[in-house]
């Protein structure tokens, strides 16, 4: 009988052994090159999806009732009468953060092609876009810092009021998960500068992917709801 | 992503900074095993050891209450003992003791080989680990959380300065719950990918044993409950902390905020903790009634429908609160739609014992034991969606009879039904009966004596979480009575400690298939080889591992295949022989996950960071972030099996 190897562990972390294919997961030997069998693929006994991604999906669906409750937060307390300190209207430049905003977005383009690259083996372009969605991120996290700054500055902070406290915690939350994507790019790169990360590899870097367009399409519910629905 | 271009070449294979640990028996192994029989076993001695702790809190307030004006604890420190009693019976008995059969049972009960996250698993089972003692710690650092279990702000939230509450209690409390909360959501999302993605070929949902339904059930609420938890806390942590208003009342903050998040979280958090023992229920009933479960589909969709309206009641929590007529109305409606699931699945247990051959072992009486008091705290619970009543007995010990009857008469008598069914297979030796059979009386008994009379005290108007009560209102005896129960409770775990060790001692070897099983588990020698299964099963129906050794004749008698049976002695017996036979020669070309040493090092981190939120001072950082990033890019950098 075939052995079996339990290697699917960490997301992005298969082991030094052949890709997976997305049917058979978790039933492989390193070294087999096993094709998609027709008479187990897609069977009853396992969803299809790797491992791994199955549960970054999980965890990124959890992660959407944590800005949830935030959200609702942020929501339930903006429209409290006898409120002071500045204002959302005092504060904000809703140019300036629409600029981050689509630079943040235009990081998810990036990530697409970067994951499309490696997908294809062309490792000089994964590089080049991993690079570039990581500075992009970068970029909106410089802006972040600016508009804390510049807030902080116009005199609010997190117990000024109500909206101090929802908007800091909230989006301050939001800027360390893209922290962390940030930190979680640079680290897939310096793999790939040492040759660790092939084509084989390719689903740690879509797995990294998932949660990065999470983060961002996070941030488009958070830019709308903050900014763009009429201030009370 | 289907064709395979080129394996890596085996210089690639990175420097670990740790040399890989290699033993897998002995001492030091249990610290790196990534195995999940041996994890589940920690996580049930760690529970069992928790739930001694918080039996011995419950004790000091038992003394406490055992007379008026009782002198044995100040009120600052009852307040610690209630909070720590409901915190670790909730989050370090609870929760950990599902997940200890859960990681045992599952992979065994689908026919796989691991979970699909081995080191994950260790992780989540060290994350917890590190979050009692953090939080444990606070006893001997800066005084121990005594805002109540739920943690109502603003007590809870109001600064230190704020003169509300003394000590960093709060703050322990917070941010070990946070740390609980990441260790219960990597092993829910481990648990829902084994589920959904490692079963055997053949083992479709209809035919997986119910207690794996349960937990998978289990596992999708907890992904989606402690979020809202973990919101709620960071809240309170940041106010306490860090002067934001989320709470304050008199900026304009809204305490009910936190009420509501709390039990978001809160509610299914009792059908987290109900649900794995109706899964243990449903494994046992059927075994000792030689019986299938009766309406086998009925109870996996009762407890998906449990599952989906334990979101739609949590506001029965907060009826005292002045939520408004509409409101309390549809919660209150939504509770008694949630009694309906709960009492089919009743009908379902009585049905499948009903005409069965019915064998009283202990797991049986504990089973049984279940359903009866599971009933009883069911009745009182729906009591509660009558909205006027429950304005009455809110914060009665009223209520605390209800949760007791359904936490303890429920998920406790599951939990012990679970040590004795599952003990011969977990460690080849039988339980003691006929000790076993004095711990169930004496539990079973003290139990109501403990519990019963609080229903009377709360309907009387006692109130929950006071220190001491005068003589005069009536209530003494009946407190009296209660603290008898409690202690006969303590002598029947401690009969329990007592079998464990006598048992041991004695070792009356437990074949692999003692009790006639029905579900795979069973049909591997006990306790498993490391591998689980030699081969991997395929299975051809629902309780497969009973269609090998049973038919019916015509008329629907029972009749034992030639290969099948039950009596270690007979000669189907030979079957478990065979197959212990093939896994000694299949069992060596098997790849196990290796042991590794970062899910303990990356746990070990956690605490530290929450002693650096706690006090604020960052030579606490320092090593915790360097036990978490040096954790994290080893364990990233190191294969989940080692090449032989």
């Amino acid at each position: 009988m075939s052995t079996v190897d339990t290697t699917h562990d960490t997301p992005g972390n298969d082991g030094p052994g052949p890709d997976s294919p997305g049917a058979t997961p978790a039933r492989l030997t390193p070294g087999d090159v096993v094709p998609v069998d027709p008479g187990h693929g897609g069977d009853d006994s396992h969803t299809g999806v790797a491992n791994a991604k199955l549960a970054m999906w999980l965890f990124l669906s959890s992660d959407c009732l944590f800005f949830g409750a935030f959200i609702a937060t942020y929501l339930l307390y903006r429209d409290r009468g006898g409120q002071t300190g500045p204002t959302p209207k005092d504060v904000f430049s809703i140019p300036f953060t629409s600029v981050t905003s689509f630079i943040l977005l235009m990081s998810s383009l990036a990530m697409v092609l970067a994951l499309a690259a490696i997908q294809r083996g062309d490792y000089r372009r994964f590089r080049i876009w991993l690079l570039a969605t990581a500075l992009f991120g970068a970029v909106f996290i410089g802006g972040q810092i600016y508009e804390f700054t510049e807030f902080t500055r116009k005199g609010l902070n997190v117990s000024t009021n109500l909206f101090g406290s929802s908007f800091f915690v909230l989006t301050g939350l939001h800027g360390a998960h893209v922290t962390v994507g940030i930190v979680w790019l640079m680290s897939l790169w310096g793999m790939s500068m040492q040759g660790r990360l092939t084509q084989g590899d390719a689903e740690r870097v879509e797995v990294a992917g998932l949660y990065w367009h999470f983060v961002d399409i996070v941030w488009i519910v958070i830019f709308t709801v903050i900014y763009l629905l009429p201030q009370p | 992503m289907t064709t395979v271009t080129r394996s890596l070449p085996k210089t690639s294979t990175p420097a670990v900074p740790l040399r890989r640990p290699k033993a897998t028996t002995g001492f030091w192994s249990w610290f790196t095993t990534v195995d999940h029989k041996k994890i589940g076993i920690m996580y049930g001695a760690a529970a069992l050891f928790f739930f001694v702790v918080a039996g011995v809190e419950a004790l000091l307030i038992r003394l406490q209450l055992a007379g008026p004006n009782g002198t044995v604890l100040t009120a600052s420190q009852y307040n610690t003992m209630f909070t720590m009693h409901g915190t670790t019976m909730v989050f370090f008995v609870g929760m950990p003791m599902a997940v200890a059969f859960g990681n045992y049972f599952v992979p065994l009960q689908i026919g796989a080989r691991d979970v699909a996250f081995p080191r994950i698993n260790a992780f989540g089972f060290w994350v917890i680990a590190a979050g009692g003692i953090f939080m444990y710690s606070s006893f001997l650092l800066g005084g121990a959380p005594n805002g109540g279990w739920f943690g109502y702000t603003p007590l809870t939230s109001t600064p230190i300065a704020g003169g509300a509450l003394p000590g960093h209690g709060p703050d322990f409390w917070a941010v070990g719950l946070v740390m609980l909360g990441i260790g219960s959501t990597t092993s829910a999302i481990n648990f829902i990918v084994t589920i959904l993605n490692m079963r055997a070929p053949g083992m479709t949902l209809m035919r997986m044993p119910v207690f794996t339904w349960m937990m998978l059930i289990v596992a999708f609420l907890t992904v989606f409950a402690i979020p809202p938890l973990t919101a709620a806390l960071i809240m309170v942590f940041f106010d306490r902390n860090f002067d934001t208003l989320f709470f304050v009342a008199a900026k304009g903050g809204d305490p009910l905020l936190y009420q509501h998040l709390f039990w978001i979280f809160g509610h299914p958090e009792v059908y987290i903790l109900i649900l794995p023992g109706m899964g243990i229920v449903s494994e046992v009933l059927p075994v000792f009634s030689r019986k299938p479960l009766f309406g086998y589909s009925v109870v996996i969709f009762s407890g998906i429908a449990i599952g989906f309206l334990g979101w739609g009641v949590w506001a029965h929590h907060m009826f005292a609160t002045g939520l408004g007529p509409v409101t309390i109305t549809a919660f209150g409606l939504a509770t008694m739609l949630i009694a309906i699931p709960t009492g089919v699945k009743i009908f379902n247990w009585l049905g499948t014992v009903y005409g069965g051959a019915v064998k009283l072992t202990t797991a049986m009486l504990f089973s049984l034991g279940f359903v009866a008091m599971f009933t009883l705290g069911g009745l009182s619970g729906v009591m509660h969606s009558v909205v006027p009543a429950d304005t009455q007995q809110t914060d009665t010990y009223f209520v605390v009879a209800h949760f007791h009857y359904v936490l303890f008469g429920g998920l406790v008598f599951a939990i012990f039904s679970g040590f004795y069914f599952w003990w011969p297979k977990i460690f080849g030796h039988f339980l003691d009966e006929r000790l076993g059979k004095i711990n169930f009386w004496v539990m079973l008994v003290g139990f109501n004596v403990t519990f019963f009379p609080m229903h009377i005290l709360g309907l009387t108007g006692m109130p929950r979480r006071t220190y001491r009560y005068p003589a005069g209102y009536g209530w003494t005896g009946l407190n009296q009575i209660v603290s008898v129960g409690g202690f006969l409770v303590a002598l029947a775990t401690l009969i329990f400690v007592v079998n464990v060790i006598f048992s041991a001692v004695k070792r009356k070897p437990a074949g692999g298939d003692p009790w006639d099983g029905r579900s795979l588990e069973w049909s591997i020698p006990s306790p498993p080889p490391s591998y689980n299964f030699a081969q991997t099963p395929i299975v051809m129906a629902r309780d497969d591992w009973w269609h090998h050794k049973y038919t019916e004749d015509a008329e629907g008698r029972l009749v034992a295949l030639p290969t099948g049976g039950s009596d270690d002695d007979s000669p189907s017996a030979a079957i478990a022989k065979v197959n212990a036979h093939a896994s000694e020669a299949d069992g060596r070309g098997i790849h196990l996950p290796s042991p590794s040493f970062y899910p303990l090092l990356v746990a070990a981190g956690l605490p530290f960071l929450g002693y650096a939120a706690v006090y604020q001072d960052i030579y606490y950082l320092i090593p915790g972030l360097f036990l978490l990033l040096f954790g994290i890019y080893a364990w990233g950098l190191e294969p989940g099996t080692e090449e032989h």
